[in-house]
């Protein structure tokens, strides 16, 4: 099929800036009661500088960074307005319907960036109620597995299936946390990184059982630290984003596993409290399209 | 009886023959080739006059192929061809192999057979000529077998090759010659369906057969010509040599698209005048790039253009763009900017179906970047490309859930995948497939249970109609058989029981298409890419022929080990418990005992059953016709042939007489152990070959000391025994006595009878629930089988296990039938996939849960047990590295019980007769049958007498002396008994510390069997899973509960995995707790293959049935 390049090689990220109204409304809705969190805008802000500085500086991405928009506080979870998998980029229907004017700054950027915009809410209307975000999709580079959690639905999934129709998409039930990409992510081509909760292997077992691949499982034991971002760098280098030592203390041994790994520890500590994680902030794109 | 005997020598000599020499294979090899060659001319003569047999190979063949012409006529062509046969042996090799092949087999087979000439002539006297069909004609042989002794064993040895023919063909079912032909070559498979058109001067018909490119292909066929002969003649028009991965394909009158059975008539499937059909890919290979020839991706390709361009396959833009340009490239060549014919053939072409100009910009974009690459690579990267589209090779069937939701049944190389609406809801790959059945038009596959369930369940999908469903078994069947197994299930022959459709896959499997296709040595085969409608002509390559022949041969070669492998140890078991009962009075010396059970894997292969119909009662017959039923259902790719040959030749050599087994315990342990060795190493268990070994010598000693007094039983084990190919069953027997020996007293006395019925109640739940519990257990069985081996145990209950089914069918055939007759409708139809999955040895897993299953079923039939008065049997069995379960132990006692019964046969050979009727009436009454309980009732005290002492025997094996006590206490009748045995398989010193008993006959309701088998630190790996159990069944007045108790611990660099089982059996009626131990036992066996039993303690309370008092 026509993503031959090897999986995590991405050539762009898109990121969308902190604004200043970061966990003022409240981003209830994920089970967090952040009503009480406390977030720090600066540090947020400062920890958003940090990511952008990875990727851009270590990892070597080009940054497409989305000035920030005041009217929408959660603009900065960029992951999940959109799905991009080769060329194809998937505008997805957030479950929040004040989520849903963000995605026009993402559909700007990818028309841009020339990638084949899809729209999951154009499709007559409404697109039956579909509602899907990108946090709850996790693609291995062989398939999709869509977390049906209280923000994706069954229907926002079959569009899914409908837009990358070269891949299996199997949908799981997201147990032990509210967003699938919270209790799982890649850790490479062929790895997940999942924590330890009983919830998460739950899932788990039933990713396992649904697909024909075999995948190798790294195990942390802190919850947030299962949420990572693997990047295969444009020297073919393994780079992994990952929760620091200070933030997931025990889990950070289990990284070290990973071989020839350049590993770059990146907090996340405010945007966590709202319920996202490492990955809820970028989008990664791959512009170089090899087909052969 | 003596012909099973002389059938096992031969396999094992067989299979020594076929371990020990390779070149007989080769060998035969090559005069197939020359065989075939001169089948082909011998066609030519045939066409134009059939009989020019002045000259020596031409002459065979001829004979032969008439033989086949006239199997109608089978009888007057024997007598005509001993002649012919005689004539042949002294023209020698070829033809004298001839007569024993032709019993069974075909052409093929006689050729092989050459070496033996020997045992040609001998059985060519009587068979030669008896078309390899004809059932009567393989009887005679046996019976020569028996007479010429071990004489004819040896040479029956060198026939090996001839055997293992036969057994294929025997798994090829009616197969008849093209059935079993369609695997080995092409010449043989044509000329065939040419001999029919030849005899019957049928009509022939037109087929249009629409090929992949387009193109019509036509050719007459004759009316009555099966799917196979109309599929090679398109191959040899394509000039395709890896066409298992294809087939041909017909609409049926409800516009479904159906496979063409290659083994049924053709006019029989398609049901109309409408002879069209396409050729297609019915397999997608998962990796295309193991194909061997261009020309096979070529048709691939074709295939897969077809899928995407209608949707089939479906797949993303940029995926279409991009396998349109390869297909351009590859039918095309380089994109030639000059020319503006690129944009008018695209546009005609279709490469999606939602092409627009757009993608088709896309494509020629594409295909500029391709230039210089050559059609063969742009197909190639085609087929890299397609291959990991997610619906790549998934074969899709409407259906809808248990709730009615639409749905999607995928049927792929994996499994079964279930979507909604596109997105995968489900998956069960195969290996999670317990078994596969439709009923009407419900489609059920029984999923195995993961790691935190404790019982299987099963999914039920609901489809459109009964023919839906039925469709996608087939297509399940196929798949499996076809991407699991090593070789194809044989099909089920027709048996006396007949279960739904006994429909399985025919063809090669992929490991064997691999394998053949890896000695494909031709040059490419040119032709022509075309942009669709050209016609690309194959050559006809005749040089081609020849190298197919052999790698078909390799292949079949391959094959017949397994097939002789499993047929022995399931098939054989049960044949020759009846058989050798017969077999054994005749046969007394050791000499004798040899050659049973050389025959008697022979008689297995070569249809038993209508020997012991002959022979002995319709018991018997049922029995055979169970067995066919189970073999057919266990049937499942044996390990590694050469395995079980090594394992054939040692039982033969060391056991024959008993005294010798005394003496050479040892040795024969060795023996075992290596054997063990020999065959685990190949799978990969070592430590349980150790364990076996330690268990085996138990065993020994039993039967020596119960059979030393009575010679006939100890040669009838011992033919169990080798016919096992394990001296195990010797112990089943015993066991199987002291199951029996129950049985008797309650006869004698009727307040044991509680205690003793127990037994029968096994037995008729079994009955009950025959159709189904049998199904269930055979098909575990044959995976069992060969693991378990290196138990003794193990090997004894299957035994017994299979043993007791064959004899409760036999008891109950009457209502069997009556079951069986309900099953037969077409609507229903099981298989086991697990039972196949034998394909690869290591994976144990799937064999436990079979096994599971069986036990379930088992534990079922027990509880079913009806009325007997309440016997609360608790089963404790800490095993170290072998958790069994309590059912095991039952299903094993139950083995036992019906070996043990077929081992008093045996002795009392007067008896016998009567005792085979009366066997099954016996378990028929225990198990509760009114009806039956009368008869059994009747024929108790006989029977009872007789069966007590084998018990005994079975039990003194066991604990040493005691069975007689026991006996005693059958005959008193009020008693309570409590006795303590443990017994432990080690090594001759812990042996004689194991056997413990106290007296028996003092009343008393607790009894404590303990078993305990010394282990080496074989357990080992067990899998590290592990099953956690703990099942509660209740019946009416049964209640059976299994805790399970998981230990690992690291010794040395060993990991050892520790399972205790914990069963305890409660209920009103009466338990055999004899039957629930060898069921415990051999269901842990079962479960836990690689692992032995260290210890077994049963503790019995029961509540006296004081009826009387």
């Amino acid at each position: 099929m026509a993503n031959i390049c090897q999986y995590g090689s991405f050539t762009h990220a898109v990121v969308r800036s902190i604004p200043e109204t970061f966990g003022g409304k409240a981003e209830s809705g994920d089970g967090h009661e952040n009503g009480d969190v406390s977030v720090d805008l600066a540090k947020a802000q400062r920890q958003f500088g940090c990511l952008t500085g990875a990727l851009r500086q270590k990892v070597g991405l080009q940054l497409i960074e989305i000035p920030p928009d005041p009217e929408l506080p959660e603009s900065w979870r960029i992951e999940d307005v959109a799905v991009i998998q080769g060329d194809t980029a998937l505008i997805t229907r957030p479950y929040k319907h004040q989520r849903r004017s963000e995605v026009e700054a993402v559909r700007r950027v990818m028309s841009e960036l020339n990638v084949t915009v899809v729209e999951m809410g154009a499709a007559d209307g409404d697109s039956g109620g579909a509602t899907l975000e990108g946090s709850d999709v996790l693609f291995t580079g062989r398939e999709f597995f869509v977390g049906l959690s209280s923000h994706t639905n069954r229907r926002g999934a079959e569009v899914l299936a409908d837009t990358f129709k070269d891949f299996a998409v199997s949908t799981v039930p997201v147990c032990g946390g509210a967003r699938l990409k919270n209790i799982c992510s890649m850790g490479g081509p062929d790895t997940i990184i999942i924590n330890n909760s009983d919830g998460a292997k739950k899932t788990l077992r039933m990713m396992e059982q649904l697909t024909d691949h075999h995948y190798e499982v790294l195990t942390v034991p802190e919850e947030s630290a299962a949420n990572c971002v693997y990047i295969r760098g444009p020297s073919s280098r393994d780079f992994l984003l990952h929760r620091p030592a200070e933030e997931c203390p025990d889990s950070v041994s289990a990284f070290q596993k990973l071989q020839d790994y350049t590993l770059l520890p990146t907090a996340c500590s405010e945007a966590s409290k709202l319920g996202a994680s490492l990955s809820s902030l970028c989008l990664l794109i791959n512009r170089k399209h090899t087909y052969f | 009886m003596t012909t099973e005997a002389g059938s096992e020598t031969e396999v094992k000599e067989n299979a020594e023959e076929s371990a020990a020499q390779p070149d007989p294979s080769e060998k035969a090899k090559e005069d197939n080739k020359e065989v075939v060659d001169v089948a082909g001319e011998d066609k030519d003569k045939e066409k134009e006059k059939e009989g020019k047999e002045g000259k020596g190979i031409s002459r065979y063949l001829p004979t032969w192929l008439k033989k086949q012409k006239s199997q109608s006529q089978t009888s007057p062509t024997k007598e005509a061809l001993p002649t012919e046969e005689e004539v042949s042996k002294a023209t020698q090799e070829e033809e004298g192999p001839a007569p024993e092949v032709n019993g069974h087999a075909e052409e093929v087979e006689e050729k092989e057979a050459v070496k033996s000439e020997q045992v040609q002539e001998k059985e060519a006297e009587s068979h030669s000529n008896a078309s390899a069909d004809t059932e009567p004609a393989k009887e005679e042989t046996v019976e020569e077998n028996t007479e010429k002794s071990p004489e004819e064993t040896k040479e029956a040895a060198e026939g090996e090759e001839a055997v293992e023919q036969k057994k294929e063909q025997e798994g090829e079912v009616n197969g008849e010659e093209e059935g079993g032909e369609g695997g080995e070559g092409q010449t043989s498979i044509f000329q065939s369906p040419l001999r029919l058109v030849r005899k019957t001067k049928m009509k022939l018909v037109v087929c249009h057969v629409n090929l992949l490119d387009g193109t019509d292909f036509s050719c007459e066929v004759e009316k009555r010509a099966k799917g196979q002969f109309l599929f090679f003649k398109v191959c040899e028009h394509l000039n395709l040599l890896e066409k298992d991965y294809f087939g041909l394909s017909y609409t049926d009158s409800h516009e479904q698209k159906c496979w063409l059975d290659p083994t049924k008539e053709i006019k029989r499937q398609i049901r109309s005048n409408n002879w069209q059909f396409a050729f297609n890919v019915k397999f997608y290979p998962p990796d295309p790039s193991l194909l061997t020839e261009d020309i096979t991706r070529y048709l691939l390709c074709l295939q897969l253009r077809e899928d995407v361009a209608t949707g089939r396959l479906p797949c993303s833009f940029v995926t279409h763009a991009l396998l349109g340009s390869y297909t351009l490239q590859a039918e095309f060549g380089d994109y030639e900017p000059d020319q503006p014919r690129p944009l008018d053939y695209i546009n005609q072409r279709t490469f999606a179906p939602n092409q627009n100009k757009e993608m088709e910009e896309k494509i020629l974009e594409l295909h500029k970047s391709h230039r210089g690459m050559t059609p063969a690579m742009a197909d190639t990267q085609f087929l890299e490309n397609a291959k990991k589209l997610s619906m790549y090779g998934v074969d899709l069937h409407q259906a809808k859930d248990s709730e009615g939701v639409d749905i999607m049944l995928g049927v792929c190389a994996n499994g079964l995948l279930v979507y909604k609406d596109r997105l995968r809801i489900n998956r069960f790959a195969w290996p999670k497939i317990l078994k596969i059945s439709y009923k009407r038009n419900n489609f059920y596959i029984k999923i195995r249970p993961g790691e935190t369930e404790q019982f299987e369940s099963t999914v039920g999908f609901k489809l459109q109609n009964h023919r839906s469903a039925k469709r996608l078994w087939k297509v399940c069947v196929e798949n499996h058989s076809f991407f699991r197994l090593n070789s194809p299930e044989p099909p089920t022959k027709a048996r006396f029981l007949t279960l739904g459709s006994k429909f399985r896959y025919s063809g090669r499997t992929q490991a064997q298409t691999r394998v053949a296709s890896s000695l494909i040595d031709r040059p490419e085969p040119n032709f022509e890419r075309t942009s669709s409608k050209r016609i690309s002509r194959s050559l006809d390559g005749a040089p081609v022929i020849s190298i197919t022949e052999a790698g078909r041969d390799t292949t079949e070669n391959g094959r017949d080990p397994h097939l002789e492998l499993h047929s022995d140890s399931k098939v054989k078991e049960v044949d020759l418990s009846p058989g050798d009962a017969d077999a054994t009075p005749t046969k007394q010396s050791p000499g004798a005992s040899e050659l049973a059970p050389s025959q008697s894997p022979m008689r297995v292969h070569g249809d038993n059953i209508y020997d012991h119909d002959k022979t002995q009662d319709e018991v018997l017959k049922h029995q055979a016709s169970i067995s066919q039923l189970k073999r057919s259902f266990m049937e499942a790719p044996p390990p590694s042939p050469p395995q079980p040959n090594q394992w054939e030749k040692r039982l033969t050599s060391s056991p024959a007489t008993t005294i010798r087994i005394q003496q050479q315990q040892v040795s024969l342990e060795e023996e075992i152990a290596s054997a063990l060795f020999s065959r685990r190493s190949g799978t990969g268990f070592c430590s349980e070959a150790l364990s076996a070994c330690s268990i085996p010598e138990p065993t020994l000693d039993a039967v020596i000391t119960t059979f030393s007094s009575t010679p006939t039983t100890s040669t009838a084990v011992c033919k169990t025994a080798s016919e096992r190919g394990l001296l195990i069953p010797t112990t089943a027997s015993l066991f199987g006595s002291e199951a029996s020996v129950p049985q008797p007293e309650a006869d004698a006395a009727d307040n044991r009878i509680s205690d003793t019925k127990e037994p029968a109640k096994t037995t008729e739940v079994e009955i009950e629930e025959t159709v189904v519990v049998q199904e269930v257990s055979k098909a575990p069985k044959p995976g069992l089988v060969t693991v378990t081996i290196s138990s003794p145990e193990m090997n004894e209950q299957e035994a017994k296990a299979e043993e007791e089914a064959l004899v409760a069918e036999g008891a109950q055939a009457v209502k069997q039938e009556s079951i069986s007759s309900d099953s037969e409708s077409e609507e229903e139809a099981e298989y086991h996939p697990n039972v196949s999955v034998s394909i690869s040895h290591t994976q144990i897993p799937e064999e436990k849960e079979e096994e599971e299953e069986e036990d379930q079923e088992e534990k079922e039939e027990d509880t079913s047990a009806p009325d007997a008065p309440s016997l609360p049997a608790e089963v404790i069995k800490p095993e170290e590295a072998i958790g069994q379960e309590v059912e095991d132990s039952r299903r094993d006692d139950a083995q036992e019980k019906t070996s043990a019964k077929e081992g008093k046969e045996s002795e009392k050979e007067t008896e016998t007769s009567t005792d085979d009727p009366m066997m099954t009436p016996k378990e028929a009454p225990n198990g509760l049958d009114l009806h039956e309980e009368s008869v059994s009732e009747m024929v108790a005290p006989v029977a009872a007498e007789e069966e007590e002492q084998p018990k005994v025997n079975g039990e003194a094996s066991l604990v040493e002396a005691e069975v007689r006590p026991q006996v005693i206490c059958c005959s008193e009748p009020p008693v309570v008994k409590t006795e303590m045995v443990t017994i432990s398989d080690t090594f001759a010193a812990q042996k004689t510390e194991i056997a413990t008993k106290e007296v028996p006959i003092v009343h008393t309701e607790t009894k404590t069997i303990t078993y305990e088998a010394a282990q080496l630190d074989g357990n080992g790996d067990g899998e590290p899973g592990v099953l956690m159990t703990a099942q509660t069944i209740t019946s009416e007045s049964l209640c059976t509960t299994t805790t399970t108790h998981i230990t690992k611990t690291l010794k040395g660099g060993l990991s050892e995995t520790r399972i205790e089982k914990r069963i305890v059996i409660t209920g009103d009626c009466d338990i055999d707790h004899d039957q629930a131990l060898a069921q415990a036992i051999k269901e842990a066996k079962e479960q836990h293959p690689d692992m032995s039993v260290t210890r077994v303690v049963v503790h019995k309370e029961t509540e006296l049935a004081e009826e009387e008092d």
